[in-house]
């Protein structure tokens, strides 16, 4: 009932490497679907620590807009947000004179843009939950040795919070890996693209969107076992006491 | 005029897409309690089954499994026909979205009301057997009253995250919000403005939801002491 032959005959087109790479990209399909998580992960992690610092911060000017901005992109969909980015900004002639229009005319360019800002919303919230959650102990210690405010933010508060952030961080990276699904919908070849092409050549729907939904699951499984291992390693603090 | 009096019809996709996730709650809803029911029971296979449901959806990118049910389930549909000698039937874009959302929220509100039902005290559950209730009216009278409280925050998540997945369903022909806004775009050549607004009425559906849920989480709290600090 599988046609087996399409799958194996497609696989090199899945597993990326091969054409439909996109300007500024070098690769489609698992790859791909790689490519943009891992960018988006990075630089969305990059962007929510700082914020996680401006959310949780006594001054309401600097903690009023980052909350706006956690809330407007968990309260819409990421391929509102993708496509305001993608399609949207070309209604404005100022944008599309400017420098930046090469790089925002690409898809490729678009997407890890709008996963980016819709990870770190998540992540900000992530960490300044956690920052919140620090133990009063470990403040007040780090204030009895003199720690100003910025090195007891980067040497105590920062280290632990990102730690203790760890489980509710690997539901965010399933969630993203997931969420890259909706590249294809902006001409990417990403695992979910290069399906829809297959069916769009074949009409086979079981055989493109099977093999796509299998490399999602073992990803999913792969990463989950990931953070197994590293809560092991860095919330072992946390565990039960051992004999 | 605002969009080219193109606003009433994204309203109008926005009717649909409340519809689409509201009919798909139910259904998630139904599959959800079935789903926690078989990985509670006693028998292994019904624990296999559920456990195989929820870990193969959860796995799986929405959007993927919309294709796979959709298209797939669209060609098993005309190949059974085929085979009987009846004529292809039509399959109605809705019902097939609402199924599709369902089934795969399903899964997610499996792992919802698992948790809450094992929440539950089980005196509770064996008073009612001791009352001699039959196991589905002690099910529906004792076990889910109770467990409303333990189940809503995660289904208030499970929620949210449903009606922001309805964007993805125009792919599969619905005249949804985001199918719209398409052609809204296209002739008003105002992308951008029309994106903001369908992202405007997604918040505020989100915005609505939120308030709505915590209102029910404060209203099944009763009774419950809460720590003061």
């Amino acid at each position: 009932m599988i046609d087996f032959a399409l799958i194996a005959e497609k696989m090199p087109s899945f597993l990326g490497g091969t054409d439909g790479a996109p300007v500024m990209s070098t690769t489609d399909g698992l790859l791909m679907t790689l490519e943009l998580l891992a960018m988006s992960l990075v630089l969305g992690l990059a962007l929510s620590v700082p914020l996680a610092l401006g959310r949780v911060s006594k001054n309401k000017w600097i903690a009023r807009p980052v909350w706006l901005f956690t809330y407007v992109f968990r309260g819409t969909p990421m391929l509102v947000q993708l496509f305001i980015i993608y399609y949207g900004l070309s209604q404005f002639d100022w944008v599309r004179q400017s420098w930046a229009w090469d790089y925002l005319q690409s898809a490729y360019v678009c997407a890890i843009l709008a996963f980016t800002l819709n990870t770190s919303a998540y992540t900000t919230e992530i960490i300044a939950g956690q920052i919140r959650n620090t133990h009063w102990g470990e403040i007040e210690a780090a204030k009895a040795v003199g720690m100003g405010r910025w090195l007891m933010m980067r040497r105590i508060v920062i280290p632990s919070a990102l730690r203790r952030a760890l489980p509710a961080y690997s539901n965010e990276v399933i969630m993203m890996l997931q969420g890259t699904s909706i590249a294809g919908l902006v001409t990417l070849a990403d695992l979910t693209g290069v399906a829809r092409r297959v069916y769009a050549d074949t009409y086979q729907p079981f055989e493109p969107f099977l093999v796509a939904g299998a490399f999602y699951l073992a990803l999913t499984v792969l990463f989950v076992w990931l953070f197994k291992r590293a809560e092991k390693r860095w919330l072992a603090f946390l565990g039960p006491r051992k004999a | 005029m605002f969009l080219q009096g193109y606003l009433p019809s994204i309203l109008d996709g926005a009717m649909l897409t409340l519809k689409l996730a509201g009919a798909s709650l139910v259904v998630s809803v139904i599959l959800g309690l079935v789903g926690a029911a078989f990985k509670l029971a006693h028998s292994k296979p019904l624990q296999w089954l559920a456990e195989l449901y929820s870990t193969l959806i959860r796995g799986v990118p929405d959007l993927v499994w919309m294709f796979i049910l959709f298209f797939g389930g669209q060609m098993l549909i005309n190949d059974i026909a085929t085979k009987m000698g009846w004529p292809a039937p039509d399959i109605d874009p809705m019902i097939a979205g609402v199924l599709t959302i369902g089934v795969i929220f399903g899964a997610y509100m499996t792992e919802t009301f698992r948790g809450a039902i094992m929440a539950v005290p089980k005196g509770q559950m064996e008073a009612g057997v001791a009352y001699g209730m039959s196991p589905l009216r002690v099910f529906f009278r004792i076990t889910v009253p109770q467990m409303v409280r333990f189940a809503l925050p995660s289904f208030s998540n499970n929620w949210l995250v449903l009606v922001k997945s309805t964007a993805l369903v125009s792919v599969i022909g619905l005249n949804d919000m985001m199918y719209k806004a398409d052609t809204a775009k296209s002739v008003t050549q105002q992308p951008f403005t029309v994106y903001v607004v369908v992202g405007a009425i997604y918040l505020a559906i989100t915005t609505v939801s939120i308030l709505v849920l915590n209102a029910l989480e404060k209203r099944y709290s009763t009774g419950v002491r809460e720590s003061e600090l």
